[in-house]
């Protein structure tokens, strides 16, 4: 674990040289193509405190926060629940499936045209996709849980007499939370690439507006301080999850002894 | 779980299930509650599918912009599994690379695929490469963890049967690692198909000047809900045939190894 770290950090800080040199140091790559590190700095300072496409950098963070967070709660809270339905009926699976493998292949980036034609440019539309994106992964992986359940588990509550609600909220639910955990990652997972990709396309404010505007002005810069913002929004939610998912299945030490 | 239901009353399920999917759909549009504009009825979708086959909007016919969504698809597609499985199988296999590339490919991994996008644009411009490297970006990934996951789970007796045996390195790699690495690999390329597919149609939605993403653009941009939703029809039915094409070779490839269940 030692040495992992240790050339963990050799390689980024090389990284980190190598940057430098190729850019300030023997501007072997153009700063129009790829800016040098006192670029990128000024280029945060720049969007940090006077602000660039339409707001400050905290305003921007704060919109496409609120809304994959938004879209994802609400997608979570609508996938989990018809998955767990979907796993313990026969019938509503019968009923459902067919309609989700008509759905499903279709790309969630590729609904947000159709968003923006019904919502327009505002949060409804991007809401609209993050919702559609994460909600596909939160059923499936739900349902998948369900039915990965042991057998004789749900025989020993029925011959128990377990009431249904109880069933539901000690049974059904714990025994798929390994896999609606599974599920709710790459639901975030999800969320995010719709996000940044419907702020491309249009949008008021938000980090994928910034990338846009960037883009427009040729600002290499900006470019490079949005995709870290992106990227460190994305490592801090997922952490997040992580977080929760240990606490949610500390009962669970099987899991947790295999995830080490 | 519930018990079996019978398989005639599954398939009477299922189509009531989509008729009435489908009944909702028709209905509301014929309705007039929601404006024809936004809501077209399942008919008009088809009638503008089939118009778009053989009428040109937004320069090409809808076949035409298929087919330049789909050769872009396939650059990116190959040059990714070209690039990420001899990368990941070498992570696999040698412990110090895994360690240098690691921490670097781990910091890139929770960069969406989409932000690429204006560097894209910047470096390649907005006709070929850009959505190429859109599409490497998205299904680079996968192959390399897959890839890097077959070569790091070979059974280890077989490794140490070919060492005992004295086989020399890149012999064990071609002979013994690649082949049993096999499997994971084209798990691997199904994912990073996907994910491919769907870059590019966010790709074409932002920087493109044909392709079924930008004929939708064009279609958002005219009010046309219906050339939008039979973009969409044909994006699905093409990701659907890709995805069903890999899970062909991933199951002869199973089966071949005795390894289906």
């Amino acid at each position: 674990m030692q040495r992992r770290v240790t050339i963990g950090l050799i390689t980024i800080l090389v990284v980190c040289v190598i940057w430098y040199a190729m850019t300030t140091g023997f501007g072997i790559i153009p700063s129009g193509r790829f800016p040098a590190p006192a670029e990128t700095w000024s280029a945060f300072i720049h969007v940090s405190v006077r602000g660039y496409g339409g707001g400050d950098l905290s305003l921007h963070v704060y919109n496409s926060l609120r809304l994959v967070v938004l879209g994802f709660l609400f997608a979570v809270a609508t996938g989990v629940p018809l998955g767990l339905l979907m796993g313990w009926s026969r019938k509503a699976e019968a009923l459902i499936n067919p309609i989700f493998l008509i759905i499903r292949p279709i790309p969630p980036l590729a609904w947000i045209p159709l968003a923006i034609l019904w919502l327009g440019l505002g949060d409804a539309a991007k809401m609209m996709v993050i919702w559609f994106s994460a909600f596909v992964p939160s059923v499936i992986n739900t349902y998948a849980g369900v039915r990965n359940i042991d057998r004789p588990v749900i025989e020993a509550a029925y011959m128990l007499g377990v009431p249904k609600m109880r069933f539901v909220g000690e049974v059904l639910i714990p025994g798929a939370s390994p896999m609606i955990f599974t599920g709710l990652r790459l639901s975030l997972q999800a969320s995010w690439t719709t996000l940044v990709a419907a702020e491309l396309v249009g949008a008021f404010y938000g980090i994928g507006r910034v990338l846009n505007v960037a883009q427009q002005d040729l600002y290499p810069g900006m470019i490079l301080v949005g995709m870290i913002a992106v990227a460190i929004l994305g490592w801090g939610t997922t952490r997040l999850l992580g977080v929760a998912e240990t606490y949610a299945l500390r009962w669970n030490t099987a899991a947790l002894a295999a995830k080490g | 779980m519930q018990k079996q239901i019978s398989f005639t009353q599954s398939l009477l399920l299922g189509f009531l299930g989509l008729g009435s999917f489908i009944g909702l759909w028709h209905g509301l549009a014929i309705s007039g509650m929601i404006s024809n504009v936004f809501l077209p009825s399942p008919v008009e979708v088809y009638d503008r599918f089939t118009t778009l086959l053989d009428r040109r909007f937004a320069g090409a016919t809808l076949q035409g912009h298929l087919f330049a969504s789909f050769q872009r698809f396939a650059y990116g597609f190959i040059l990714a599994a070209l690039v990420g499985i001899p990368l990941g199988l070498l992570m696999g296999w040698y412990q110090l690379l895994d360690e240098i590339v690691s921490p670097l490919f781990d910091a890139l991994r929770f960069v969406a695929p989409i932000a690429w996008v204006p560097f894209a644009a910047l470096w390649f411009g907005t006709g070929i490469g850009g959505p190429i490297m859109i599409i490497f970006a998205g299904a680079f990934p996968p192959c390399v963890i897959n890839a890097y996951r077959g070569a790091k789970f070979v059974d280890p007796r077989l490794i140490e049967a070919a060492n005992m045996l004295g086989t020399p390195s890149h012999r064990v790699i071609r002979e013994v690692l690649l082949p049993s690495s096999v499997p994971s690999i084209i798990s691997g390329l199904r994912v990073s198909a996907g994910l491919g597919w769907q870059s590019l149609v966010g790709a074409e939605l932002i920087v493109a000047s044909a392709g079924v993403g930008y004929m939708m653009v064009q279609g958002q941009a005219n009010i046309s809900t219906t050339t939008v939703m039979a973009g969409m029809v044909a994006i699905g039915l093409v990701g659907l045939a890709l995805d069903s094409a890999l899970r062909l070779a991933e199951r002869i490839i199973q089966r071949r190894r005795g390894l289906e269940n």
